[in-house]
């Protein structure tokens, strides 16, 4: 069974120089009470976080200078993620679009499009979200039904998203719309648009999630416009590119990281000399963490490569948030507590902000019932 | 060298194909010690893989050393071939000489202290070790002994001076005997002090990071032949692999091959398998914890065919079931992570798994 690449990866020095860097910039953040690491994460929206990440170099990092980036390399940026991740960080607004909607119009968007919007990005001043699932679309997300009618100098929006994050405070989203009727195959005549939030035609509803938070959004186009170079890609290359982009967003630590700080605040709370009962369930913990670990650097090291790991990192992110959703389970029988986010107990706040937000983590992103029928092809199974 | 280490892992691999059938398992099953085969490895050398060149060995390099394990374990190779080759990889370590013929270790049980004393009549051993891989059949035991001062040696013994008068076998059926070491007599050429790389654990992280490796190729025998099975069993009118529960069932036991793959990957940075205690730890935990699921997971996918001795599987899945729990099962090497991590706060989980290799040496 040869079906699956994952060697080892070495960090290069300037990585490990990169990693020097971010720490000491994440502990100047925590030391002067910038943010609580024990309820944050990095789906929290804190734009000021993201200036202040930006301005330090952390976002865009590996795009070209004349676009705001930095032009450093993939494992530099994944050194930097993964410290933002280990330490709680806010990275919430500007996460999506550093992670796939900015790397997305790099690489297939439009000059202007670069111009206008990559540098904004990678100052922390401009924020993205996904518009890929539909109230009749979410993981079959071919039968989008939203459309785009050509007319002159551009396209004209019609149609509903939903689930969409941050939609109410982003300044774009990336749209996937049919641009053709449907026909025989699925996955033609889609194309991906970068919309503007704040186009004529666009209403945002909210849709609170569990934890009461405001995240999620449904947002109705009618008659939207948008011009024509604000197309990624060209016409019909819609399912290619938002499978590309889904590569991005399922590839990274983000898929095991999301509630490392509940462990970190375990640890803590439970002391120097744990029972044994809690010595163990740590060390199994950890040992799943740090093999994940190994596992996404190797798919960073294969992205450096300019390889394209889709299966590679549907598998990760498939292991990585059955560990993620394990974590809280298994945490809370090592040390009992009754979970409160008005506690002042950093413990029970940790274990509150991830029980109120655990149920997300094996959705966005694509399911693992999705993720498991990739893995199942690579494997030759269909 | 990538070149050649594809040469020497291809003929290995080509050596157990033609040597391991299924007549010489179920002999070896029976207790029959495989001559022939283990007369082939040892003429191709693999005993001396991870013995310096200079020393008489291959000078293979971990990964490659890492590799062959696993291929043998792939083949269900019933010979204690990775244990020849870890003992004398420490003997020359110790300034030894190769050991010709097969060497076990011992012992393989963190509560088995084997003692040393030296008198006026002669240096001898007290002590029993449970549940040594071959400890009859080898002629050979690499023992770490501990004399009264705490002061820890490696010693060569010969296995027909020591006592053990019961079979006892794993569950894969592999030889696993008590040995009493007791009044043994050594040659002064038989002690050397232990080497360095021989910590506070003594053997255990060399002996687990054996098991590592060949959990990993037992899991993959095992994945082979699920797949392989799932496409060609045709049930409802169709190969089982067109089932999303079967093809859910497989994905999930390929995470687990994934994952063991590349916690037992992380042994191979350090120059011996078994050097970095820690991360031994991690992957004798994760391989672990994998080989149950796979091993459930592949049998399902079976059926009843892969309950009966004539589908091949139980070779594999045997050896799983018994390789997870020696040399430590997961709670052991776990408890170990635990007391590290909570050691040193929370604040110091992530620097602990990130900033390697400052961090070695399990306590």
């Amino acid at each position: 069974m040869r079906a699956f690449r994952f060697e080892s990866l070495t960090l290069p020095p300037e990585a490990d120089e990169m990693r020097r860097k971010v720490r000491a910039f994440l502990k100047e953040e925590r030391d002067n009470g910038r943010y609580a690491a024990h309820r944050t994460s990095w789906s929290t929206f804190d734009p000021e976080f993201s200036k202040r990440a930006a301005k330090a170099g952390f976002i865009g990092m590996t795009w070209p200078k004349r676009y705001g980036g930095g032009e450093y390399s993939n494992l530099q940026r994944f050194v930097v993620t993964e410290e933002m991740l280990a330490a709680g960080a806010p990275g919430g607004a500007h996460w999506i679009a550093d992670r796939q909607s900015g790397p997305q119009i790099l690489k297939h968007g439009s000059e202007r499009a670069r111009e206008l919007i990559l540098p904004r990005i990678a100052a922390g001043e401009c924020y993205f979200g996904i518009g890929m699932s539909e109230p009749d679309s979410g993981s079959d997300l071919a039968a989008a039904r939203t459309k785009a009618d050509k007319v002159e100098g551009g396209w004209l929006i019609n149609g509903t998203k939903i689930w969409t994050s941050n939609a109410h405070r982003v300044h774009y989203l990336i749209v996937l719309a049919r641009t053709e009727p449907p026909s025989d195959n699925r996955h033609a005549g889609l194309s991906q648009f970068i919309v503007d939030t704040g186009s004529e035609g666009i209403e945002i509803r909210p849709i609170m999630n569990l934890s009461g938070g405001h995240e999620f959004n449904e947002v109705f186009f009618k008659n939207c416009f948008v011009p024509d170079d604000m197309m990624i890609g060209k016409p019909g290359e819609g399912w290619t590119r938002v499978t590309g982009e889904l590569a991005f967003e399922r590839a990274g630590p983000d898929r095991f990281m999301s509630d490392v700080r509940l462990l970190v605040e375990l640890v803590d709370k439970i002391g120097r000399e744990p029972n044994e009962r809690q010595a163990v369930e740590i060390g199994r913990l950890a040992a799943h963490f740090a093999t994940l670990r190994r596992m996404s650097s190797s798919i960073a090291g294969l992205l450096e490569r300019g390889e394209s790991p889709v299966t590679e990192a549907a598998l990760v992110k498939d292991v990585g948030t059955a560990f993620e959703r394990e974590v809280p389970e298994a945490v809370r029988k090592l040390l009992p507590v009754e979970a409160s986010l008005d506690d002042d107990d950093e413990y029970s706040q940790a274990m509150a902000h991830v029980l109120l937000h655990a149920p997300s983590f094996t959705i966005r992103g694509g399911t693992p019932e999705i993720l498991r029928g990739m893995i199942a092809r690579g494997l030759g199974l269909r | 060298m990538e070149d050649m280490s594809a040469i020497v892992l291809e003929q290995a691999d080509r050596l157990f194909a033609q040597h391991i059938d299924k007549k010489v398992l179920s002999a070896a099953d029976a207790g029959h010690w495989p001559d022939a085969p283990w007369r082939a490895v040892e003429d191709a050398g693999l005993p001396l893989a991870l013995v310096p060149e200079m020393k008489g060995g291959a000078g293979l390099a971990p990964d490659v050393g890492a590799n062959l394990i696993r291929r043998s374990a792939f083949h269900s190779v019933p010979l204690p071939l990775a244990e020849t080759m870890i003992a004398n990889a420490l003997w020359t370590d110790a300034g030894g000489d190769v050991i010709a013929g097969a060497v076990t270790l011992a012992p393989v049980n963190p509560q088995d202290r084997i003692t040393i004393v030296s008198g006026a009549a002669g240096t001898t051993l007290q002590g029993i070790a449970r549940h040594v891989a071959w400890g009859q059949q080898a002629p050979t035991a690499l023992v770490l002994a501990h004399d009264a001062n705490g002061k820890a040696f490696l010693c060569r013994v010969s296995t027909a001076k020591a006592r053990s008068n019961k079979m006892r076998r794993n569950v894969a059926y592999e030889p696993r005997e008590d040995v009493d070491f007791g009044g043994v007599q050594l040659a002064a050429s038989d002690v050397l002090p232990a080497p360095a790389s021989l910590g506070a654990d003594g053997l255990m992280p060399f002996g687990a990071a054996i098991r590592v490796q060949q959990m990993i190729g037992g899991m993959e025998r095992c994945m082979d032949y699920a797949l392989s099975y799932a496409n060609e069993r045709v049930q409802f009118g169709r190969p089982i692999a067109k089932f999303q529960a079967i093809q859910h069932m497989l994905a999930i036991a390929a995470g687990h091959f994934a994952a063991a793959s590349a916690a037992g990957d992380a042994l191979t940075e350090s120059p011996r398998l078994g050097d970095d205690a820690l991360a031994v730890a991690i992957a004798k935990s994760r391989c672990g914890e994998s080989a149950g699921q796979v091993a459930a997971l592949c049998h399902q996918v079976h059926g009843a065919m892969g309950f009966t001795q004539e589908h091949p599987l139980h070779y594999a899945t045997r050896r799983l079931w018994s390789w997870r729990d020696e040399w430590g099962a997961e709670p052991w090497w776990q408890d170990k992570i635990g007391r590290i991590i909570c050691a040193q706060g929370g604040e110091g989980l992530w620097p602990l798994l990130v900033d390697r290799p400052a961090a070695v040496g399990a306590a």
